[in-house]
């Protein structure tokens, strides 16, 4: 995965709580087995109507917004279905910061194994980004080195994020890689657990 | 000693290891894997030049968009490759596959049980949110994603944080007419649908004790959709039972030494955990969801609610939203809600207790005209042996369709979908937009609530028909 550390981007709001991965990649989006080329599909039902035909009141079909690369929500962004098709689907559309208060938690190891950082601010802090974001052509600034998020007119807020992800996302690492590196302490398990190691 | 959770025990078993600033790095006992979130996993491997670790401890098999009418009429290209790429992963990698033609074949979530491979104590993953199910036997059951099935099959293990531990308790016993469904709906009507994001859940209490493993399964499949990614409850002589003499539970004397272990897994009295909530058995009464998540649900004597009488803005605004989707009026009464279709099955409800309940409200009634109702067993198992019981007969002869066993409506995956603005009550556990198709519109209930509003053509209080001689 593609490491990152500083990044600066256009930004688009979606002002709803709960938003599922049902609605980020609608099921029958999901019987490819590629992992590419599921961005088309993101938010299918809300870009699009029963004809196909854009939907005129969806922000992403908004031409200011849609080459957004972060994207602003409420709590509990990614809740519902396990699919790692959700973060595919959202970084093959541009997206590489997502900001919201809360995450499901399979959504965010899901998102991070994919080097999208998925940052948690403050609900009044969401809050202000939302405003300040419905206005076309608003720029966030991301640094997770120093685990800060700024934009040109005086905003910056600080925030929190496991030490481990961290370093995962800042070098963008293939977590079985690390994981086989030491390999040794597995084959120990397995000697005490199973009486036999299996590589 | 100091006093355990069953939660705490299971982990401490597996750590293979830990380190400060890090996860823990866990050992699996049992990854079970399905056509949709795999293939990109093999993949993954067959590029790096990986195999799988542990082929012995990963069991496959196909649900998702398996077709329940004629087994073998895909109509769908891509959800046919999608079978068949599992069958040459399956195949290539070593490890077993319960296909479509296989007898043990079934959702994911019914076959592990059911064969005996969810056992306490272990440690149990899947590229499914519902793997939480399998915590019903005091496993530690979770979901996972696509990279984190190429990861387990490539190392068997995961890294993870230790969660924190959240008890629910269930308090009393339960009322007539009240199924483990209206349980998990209620705790997550009255505590949302974020009350569990960071935890694990444990269920615990006089109500949970009392239910059969069929009930528990019920009520953990859920758990995700409190924001748990598991639940689980505490290994007891019921769990012990249920698992005596199935294909990959030990046999004989191992057994008992088995049984001895997973009964010594259960919470210590006392136990400490981080979170405590609390619901009494007898106030729940048969649930009903009226928006589009499962949180937006309420007692069947209750009315669609206004989204003033919610106090944040954003509450408001995604009920009003919800509203406007489920084409539904503040104030209507729920029994007022009519239905046009009805959805029995999926890895929360399709289980042999679920289709005896739903049978005892179709008996010697008939599905309204206007209804649309399918039976969808969890497993070729199941299917079996409810034809053994001749329920099959009762819910045909009611006017419900019976099918073969897979997800079907639950996830409209296949051809069974409901059509965009119809009304289906649904047993599985979700209502999220679209999710039984464009436009459809969900409404969870216990598998004898659905069957009551498929006779009646609109939701009805099952109390009000259960028991009643027809
Ligand atoms: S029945 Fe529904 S929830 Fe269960 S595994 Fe299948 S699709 Fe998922």
């Amino acid at each position: 995965m593609e490491p990152i550390n500083q990044f600066t981007g256009t930004v688009c709001p979606i002002n709803r709580a709960n938003i599922d991965t049902d609605q980020i990649i609608p099921k029958q989006f999901l019987k490819r087995i590629e992992r590419q080329g599921f961005g088309q599909f993101v938010f299918y039902n809300w870009r699009f109507d029963d004809d196909g035909n854009k939907r005129k009141d969806f922000i992403l079909n908004d031409p200011q917004f849609a080459d957004a690369e972060i994207l602003v929500a409420g709590e509990n962004f990614g809740c519902g279905s396990s699919r790692e098709h959700a973060p595919w689907a959202l970084l093959d559309y541009g997206f590489r910061v997502i900001i919201a208060p809360s995450y499901a938690d399979i959504f965010y190891n899901n998102s991070v194994k994919n080097g999208i950082l998925a940052v948690k601010l403050t609900d009044e802090e969401v809050e202000t980004l939302l405003q300040k974001s419905s206005a076309p052509g608003f720029k966030l600034h991301i640094n997770l080195e120093q685990q800060s998020v700024s934009d040109d007119s005086g905003f910056t807020a600080h925030f929190d994020i496991d030490p481990y992800w961290k370093k995962m996302l800042l070098n963008g690492w293939d977590e079985i890689s690390v994981t086989l590196s030491d390999e040794d302490r597995i084959r120990q398990f397995e000697e005490k657990v199973y009486g036999k190691q299996y590589s | 000693m100091t006093k355990k959770t069953v939660i705490e025990k299971i982990w401490e078993n597996h750590v293979v290891s830990r380190e400060e600033g890090k996860p823990d790095l866990l050992y699996i006992d049992l990854h079970l894997v399905h056509e949709v979130t795999s293939p990109q996993a093999f993949e993954g491997l067959r590029m790096n030049g990986r195999r799988v670790r542990r082929p012995d401890l990963t069991y496959a098999t196909m649900d998702h968009n398996v077709p329940t009418i004629n087994r073998h009429i895909v109509n769908d290209p891509i959800s046919k490759t999608q079978m068949e790429t599992l069958k040459q992963n399956c195949r290539e990698f070593g490890i077993e596959l319960a296909d479509i033609d296989h007898p043990d074949q079934g959702i994911v979530h019914v076959i592990g049980p059911q064969l005996g491979l969810t056992q306490p104590g272990k440690t149990i993953v899947c590229g499914d949110s519902h793997t939480s199910t399998h915590g019903a036997f005091g496993a530690l059951a979770f979901g996972i994603g696509t990279s984190e099935v190429e990861h387990v099959l490539a190392t068997q293990t995961i890294w993870q944080k230790q969660p924190k531990t959240l008890q629910i308790k269930v308090n009393g016993k339960l009322g007539f007419g009240v199924q483990a469904k209206d349980i998990i709906l209620a705790i997550i009507a009255k505590f949302g649908v974020n009350a569990g994001t960071g935890y694990v859940m444990e269920f615990t209490g006089e109500a949970i004790r009392s239910l059969s493993m069929e009930q528990r399964m019920t009520i953990c499949n859920m758990s995700i959709e409190a924001g748990a990614r598991a639940g689980l409850v505490s290994p007891d002589m019921t769990t012990v039972e249920y698992l005596r003499g199935r294909r990959y539970a030990p046999q004989g004397e191992e057994f008992e030494a088995a049984a001895k272990a997973w009964l010594a897994l259960a919470s210590d009295e006392g136990a400490e955990y981080d979170k405590t909530l609390e619901i009494e058995a007898a106030e729940i009464e048969p649930q009903l969801t009226w928006g589009t998540n499962p949180a937006m649900g309420s007692g069947i004597s209750g009315v669609v609610p206004s989204p003033e009488q919610f106090e944040r803005e954003a509450d408001k605004e995604s009920v009003r939203h919800a509203l406007e989707y489920m084409g539904l009026q503040a104030g209507m009464k729920l029994t007022e809600i009519p239905v046009d279709y009805v959805f029995i099955g999926s890895c929360t409800n399709s289980r042999l207790s679920d289709l005896r309940a739903a049978a005892e409200i179709a008996k010697g009634r008939k599905v309204q005209d206007h209804v649309t109702a399918i039976v969808v067993p969890g497993s070729q198992t199941v299917k079996q042996q409810a034809e053994a019981e001749g329920l099959d007969q009762i819910f045909i002869n009611a006017g419900f369709e019976w099918r073969e066993s897979g997800c079907s409506m639950c996830l409209a995956m296949n051809d069974d979908i409901v059509p965009p603005g119809k009304r289906c009550a649904s047993t599985s556990n979700r209502n999220f937009e679209g999710r039984q198709g464009s436009g459809a519109r969900t409404h969870l209930v216990s598998p004898s609530m659905a069957a009551a509003a498929a006779v009646m053509g609109r939701f009805t209080d099952v109390r009000e028909l259960a028991g009643v001689n027809q």
